[in-house]
Order: structure tokens, then sequence, then C-alpha cells
């Protein structure tokens, strides 16, 4: 036996995953719900307590972690126009598994110079024109951020003909020169920046926060959490030289403050008569919904979708769920139980909401447009249709009693056929919530990783939309 | 291929125009003479122009429109350059910009009274056009 054991430091739950290489078996897991303002070594503890009362005391040949804890890594975006290098930027980050907290264009305002230094983000990532393109605006923020009192590492990835202006006047700040996010008009290049924020991560905010009692692991806190769950993720679907992947897939991540989108998926137009507009889009494309959650942003959903919507999908009263809004907002570690139906029936609403409502936001769009020429469609984002695998993860719907129908919100849906969604897909369950886990370990073993996945990630069978019109 | 003449140029079909080939000719046709051009490809809005000349910092912004709607297409363009700290950037505009058989020195003034540097017919060469590019943005 080789036994090795993976962390998730999470903001609600910490996670243990012990897992023997030799077999390539998952041995046990255990979870222990900790408070965001709690040390985070705390959680471990107790986690560990129940790990060991179910699988006893083993001497792990390492331990690998990665962490949401604390805020999970905060960062600031500034770029110059919203649609092109803020949102190359923001797309960069959200890849590298940062939460955002602020994206900023065009040039800072005091006010927004007030914000920073109220509250400085781990990282800050400064980026702004294409390069030879613009390169006023970027140099003003650079000077407008060293007049600041907070320090932080910035992150310098605009313009090249403005970058060593920027890093010469930033020179009090720790900084990271990368080539442009944006280098020309609607292309992308955002690997380098994560590979920083990566490598910052590792060297500057695992010792910054307050992670004092499992400071014995600080070696092994190798990423943001949703870094984790993306190369996971892209493991799963790409595989390795020795070992196939599943192929492209769409993942949703139900947890109790966010729901993530993930898709791990060209999404090229499937039709020449179809325009292709806006930026270039990340082959493995996270997308974050801030205000969507199972429990810390449960009002989230109902703001999205109205009590009287709600009510309706759960077979329960507006009072009923406002009455159980009001419950999980109290005990965010409640876990609805079967004695409960009507408690676990709106969990199983508040779920399918939140699937329905990330991977729309994620998905790609089709627009119809009249041309001289005939109808013309204009695709923005990806288009997930052809996509074949649909992936359910995240503490609070993994134990649902009905996962599949939670997880099919995921699919193309006649209400809103210009959202291009998949049309039909298995549906897999994370139902032991190993993919964080195996992000980590990927990083090692990732032949032992994504066979370990392919075992314990169930398939619940395929899903098709119902009354899908397709011109076939 | 000329040497780089350090100008940057912003091109694209205007509108629900998806005439896709005059666009790549005069893109080759720009690079070649020396330009470094950003080109938006068809059914192009007026923001995606403006975003795309404000990142790339452009020197000039050259719409075409083949289909006969230029003129509403065109509506407002100058005032929404302006308005997003684009003033005095140069504007052309050619191709088929209005429907039916119009004399085009009023279709000409009336582009030019919408604020396009440069009014060009149907039919005219990449050549002409590169020649009054030289001229307004002051190379050789």
């Amino acid at each position: 036996m080789r036994p090795v054991l993976l962390i998730d430091f999470g903001s609600t739950f910490t996670k243990v995953t012990a897992v023997d290489l030799d077999e390539e078996v998952l041995l046990g897991h255990a979870s222990a719900f900790t408070t965001v303002d709690h040390d985070i070594g705390d959680g471990l503890s107790l986690a560990m307590n129940d790990l060991e009362k179910e699988i006893g005391v083993l001497q792990y040949d390492y331990r690998l972690a990665c962490s949401s804890a604390a805020g999970g890594l905060r960062m600031i975006v500034s770029g110059l126009m919203p649609e092109l290098t803020a949102e190359a930027g923001r797309l960069a980050a959200l890849g590298a598994g940062a939460k955002i907290t602020r994206v900023f264009t065009h040039r800072l305002s005091r006010q927004d110079l007030a914000h920073i230094e109220a509250n400085p983000p781990d990282i800050f990532l400064l980026a702004g024109g294409t390069d030879g393109g613009n390169r006023a605006v970027i140099t003003d923020n650079a000077e407008a951020l060293a007049r600041l009192d907070a320090r932080f590492p910035i992150i310098i990835a605009g313009n090249r003909d403005a970058v060593d202006d920027c890093e010469d006047i930033l020179s009090d700040f720790e900084t990271t020169v990368c080539p442009n996010v944006m280098p020309r008009f609607n292309k992308l290049n955002i690997d380098p920046v994560q590979k920083a924020i990566r490598s910052l991560f590792l060297t500057h905010i695992i010792r910054a926060r307050g992670m004092t009692k499992a400071s014995s692991l600080l070696s092994g806190i190798l990423m943001p959490t949703p870094s984790a769950v993306l190369s996971a993720m892209v493991l799963l679907a790409k595989g390795t030289k020795r070992e196939a992947g599943i192929g492209e897939l769409f993942a949703i991540d139900v947890g109790g403050a966010t729901t993530d989108a993930y898709s791990i998926a060209e999404g090229h137009p499937t039709d020449v008569s179809v325009v292709l507009k806006g930026l270039e889009e990340p082959y493995a494309k996270r997308t974050v919904e801030g205000d969507i959650g199972m429990r810390y942003s449960a009002t989230g959903i109902n703001d999205v979708i109205g009590t009287a919507r709600l009510a309706e999908m759960s077979d329960t009263t507006e009072e009923d769920v406002q009455h159980y809004l009001t419950a999980i907002s109290k005990n965010k570690a409640y876990v609805p139980t079967i004695d409960d139906p009507r408690s676990s029936s709106l969990d199983r609403v508040l779920a399918s909401s939140a699937v329905g409502i990330a991977s729309t936001r994620h998905a790609g769009t089709l627009e119809e447009a009249y041309t001289t020429s005939g109808i013309v469609y204009v695709q923005t984002g990806k288009d997930l249709r052809g996509v074949r695998h649909i992936l359910l993860t995240g503490g609070s719907v993994i134990h649902a009693s009905d996962p599949r129908s939670i997880a099919e919100h995921a699919l193309f849906s006649e209400d809103n056929p210009f959202s291009l969604r998949p049309i039909e897909a298995e549906i897999w369950l994370d139902k032991r919530y190993i993919l964080a886990a195996m992000g980590v370990l990927a990083e090692r073993e990732s032949d032992i990783a994504l066979r370990l996945m392919k075992k314990e990630l169930i398939s619940l069978g395929m899903s098709t939309a119902s009354h899908v019109y397709t011109k076939e | 291929m000329q040497e780089s003449n350090g100008k940057k140029l912003v091109i694209g079909v205007i509108g629900a125009d998806v005439h896709a080939v005059g666009i790549r000719i005069l893109d080759f046709a720009f690079t070649e003479a020396g330009f470094d051009v950003t080109n938006l490809g068809v059914m192009v809005s007026q923001e995606e122009y403006i975003g795309a000349a404000i990142e790339t910092q452009a020197d000039a912004i050259i719409v075409s429109s083949l289909y006969g709607h230029g003129e509403l297409d065109c509506r407002g363009f100058r005032d929404k350059c302006d308005e997003a700290g684009l003033e005095g950037i140069l504007l052309y505009v050619g191709g088929n910009i209005v429907v039916g058989k119009q004399d085009f020195s009023e279709v000409e003034k009336r582009f030019h009274a919408m604020g396009f540097d440069r009014v060009f017919p149907p039919g005219t060469p990449p050549k002409t056009t590169i020649n009054w590019l030289k001229k307004d943005l002051g190379v050789e």
C-alpha cells in the first residue's frame, strides 16, 4: 500500500481524501464544516478524526492540498475596454481559480483607488491595450496604483509597448511582467498570466494568510481549489498520453456561496452560415456566478427565478419558500432529511435553478439576424450543443435524491433555444466529491488520477433535451 | 509587401451585411501597403469598431457597406467616436453605401455631413483608398 492524502481547504468544508496509489483505489474521505472566520487547521483536524475513524491512522507518502479558504484567491483586474482587455483579464483570472472581487475598465478613478486601498487584493492584474495599441491608460493606471499605500503583487500583462514603463513606475511593488492577455484584437493569450498567478499563489498568498495551524502542510498547498477542479476536468476530457479521456464536457459545481460552470470544449460554430462574434473563448473555460448558491447565495436564486416560480416548481407555497430561505440563511450547514419532503423538494428546486442559471450564463448564444442574403445566425460564446458529457458536482447537490434531474437543467431547452447547451449528454455525478483531490493528485500521478475519476464518477445515463428541433 | 508604416487601421463591414470577400481583399491590400490592419470581418456594429480602435489605438476606421443600408448603419458614428474619446480619428466609408442609382456627389455630401472624412463610390480600387490614407495620415 502506498497511501497519499489529498486535502481541499474549502471556504465551507474542509475535505480530506485518502488514496492508495498501488491499488489505485480511494481509501476513504471525510469532511468537516468550517466557518469562514476560523483557522483552517480546525476543520482539518476534525476531518482527519473522521477519516481515521473510517480507515485508521496511516503513514502517508505525501500530502497535497488545494485551498479556497479565507476568501479564496482574491484578485482585481483592470483593463481598457470592458468587452476586450478587461474581459481577457477576467477570463485569465477565473481560469486560474481566482475569486474576482472587482473589474475596472478605462482609467482608475479616485473612488476606484479608494476601494483598492481599502480592499487590497491578493493579486492585481493590470492589463490594457493590444500590442502596439493604447498605452496611455495602462501607464496612467500604473501611476495611480504607485501612489497607493497598500502593497500587493501586480501582474502586468498589457500592451507590450507600455510594460517596461509600468514596471518602472511600480518598482515599489512585487511585479511580474507577462505577455499581453490580448495581444491582438479578440485574440486571447491567457496561459502565461495563469502560470504567473499560480506561481504567486505558491510563493506569497498561502503564507500571507492566517493558516497557522496547518503550517506543517504549507509546502503541500499547490493551487486554488477551482484551479484543481479545472485541471481535473481537463484531464478527464483530454486524457493523457497513455490513457484516453472521455471527450469534451460541460460541468456545473453548485456550491453554497457560488455556482461555477466549466466547459472543456472548443465550442466553434458548427455551421458555415454562423458568424462568430466577440472575444476568443478559452478551451478550458470557467465562469463563476457569485449571486447563485445553495446557502449563502440562495436568495440570489430567488431574485432571478422569483418566489412564485420556485413555489410552483417545488409544489409548495410562497410562504414555504420564504421560510426555507430564512432557515438556510441561519444554518449554512443544513442538509435536508428524507422525513422533511417540503425542504427536500425546495432544495432540489434551488439546485436545479442554480444549474439552469449557471449553465445558461456560461454557454454561448445564437441570435437571428435578417440580412439581404437571408437569415444569418450570429454566435457569441461557445456552442456546446454537441458536447456529450455533463458533470455535476458540488457539496450541496451530490447527495441530492435525484441528481440526474438536477443536472438535466444544464441541457438545451426549447424555452431558451438560442442558449447553446448540450442537446444530448451522458450525465456524470461526482458522488464522492473527488474532483479537486484528483486535480491535485494529477500534479504527480495524472494517469492514476484519470483512472480513479473514470472509476469513481458515476454515470447516471444518457439524457436528451426534450422537444429539440434541429435542421436535420 | 511594403515596410510597415506604423499606421493602424480598423476595418470591417457594418450592420447586418454578410459580404465577406471584399473585406478580405481590403485587409490584404492595406497590409501589403504597409498598414497594421485589424479586420473585424462582417456584421460589425459601431461599438465594435470603436472598441477595437481604442484598444489598438487606431489611426483610422474604415467602414465598408455593400448592401445599401450604409446610411442607416453609419448614422451617429462620428458622435459615438467623439463620445468614446476618439475625437478626430480618420473615418472612411465605401462600397454600395446607398440603395439605387443616386447622384454620388449628393451621397458624398450626406456622408460628409455625418462626419466621414472620405467617401468612396462603388468600384473604387484599393489603390485609391491607400493613396488617400497615406496622404491623410502623412506617410510618404
